[in-house]
């Protein structure tokens, strides 16, 4: 079980390195990608299922998919040669490379754990449920409420805002060129 | 079910947490400098689920979910000021915003 540890745990810290290090924001954020790969298979080693596939599904999911969509928002004008270089088939060997050798860790460590029996114990989603809508529920309302503020300010900000000037500034720019002329 | 001491495993948190803080400093487009913060929260979490693992609780997984729930609230808050400031500056580089004044 141990060598499996490491193995991830190398395949973390690569992929971290090599996402922080990166000149390219999309072929960092596929380091990034992976490195949560790694991360979520050390939380399964560590004997926390749920959060495994929670990291999967809301990091690796849901908010790189928000940094992607921003990336490629903020490239509006991107020219056409400079995508093809982008989209050559070199960037994502190395990425695809690590994630295979996550998988195949996975994979082995899967065969593994259902030869024999565990010991230790592992904490079960039903736990975690009972433990954050009995003894923590009031953290829950704090992180919904959390939450509604995120969206109003990711909307209020997202907003494309129009300049508005103060409506006696904007007479006074109106008269200026007036009165230069007069 | 691990027999890895969990003094190597606080390490491996411990040597994420510190990639995400060098990215942080030594990084100026403000994207990577997201990402590094992403990296740090992540770590942060990773200490959590340890110590929850270690005294068999859930209570570390517990606060991984809030820690999981702060971070998506910052990012879509982050983006949006990210998509903000490229807009009004036409640059993602952290050094082109020492003014306070707006650019007209």
């Amino acid at each position: 079980m141990n060598t499996f540890f490491y193995i991830a745990a190398a395949v973390a810290l690569i992929s971290t390195g090599l996402a922080i290090s990166g000149r390219n924001a999309i072929h960092a954020l596929l380091f990034l990608i992976v490195s949560l790969l790694a991360i979520s298979v050390i939380f399964y080693i560590l004997g926390a299922p749920f959060i495994a596939a929670m990291e999967i599904i809301i990091y690796a999911g849901a908010v790189m998919v928000l940094f992607i969509f921003v990336i490629m928002m903020l490239n509006v004008g991107m020219e056409s040669e400079k995508e093809s270089r982008w989209l050559k088939p070199g960037m994502w060997i190395l990425p695809s490379l690590l994630a295979l050798i996550l998988l195949v860790n996975f994979v082995f460590m899967l065969n593994k754990m259902s030869h024999q029996n565990i010991p230790g114990r592992i904490i079960e989603p039903k736990e975690v449920g009972i433990s954050l809508f009995s003894t923590y529920v009031l953290g829950v309302e704090i992180a919904g409420m959390l939450l509604l503020a995120g969206i109003v300010g990711a909307y209020h900000l997202g907003k494309q805002k129009k300049k508005v000037l103060h409506r006696f500034l904007k007479q006074e720019e109106i008269e200026q060129p007036g009165n230069t002329e007069g | 079910m691990v027999t890895i001491p969990v003094e190597i495993q606080l390490l491996f948190a411990g040597l994420l947490f510190l990639m995400g803080l060098v990215g942080l400093l030594v990084r100026r487009n403000i994207i990577f400098m997201l990402m590094a913060i992403e990296v740090m929260f992540n770590s942060a979490g990773l200490v959590f689920v340890i110590a929850g693992a270690h005294w068999a609780q859930v209570d570390g997984q517990v606060m991984f979910i809030f820690i999981l729930a702060v971070t998506s609230a910052e990012v879509s808050v982050g983006l949006a000021l990210i998509l903000q400031m490229y807009h009004h500056f036409k640059s993602l580089d952290v050094d082109g915003l020492n003014k306070l004044k707006e650019i007209n």
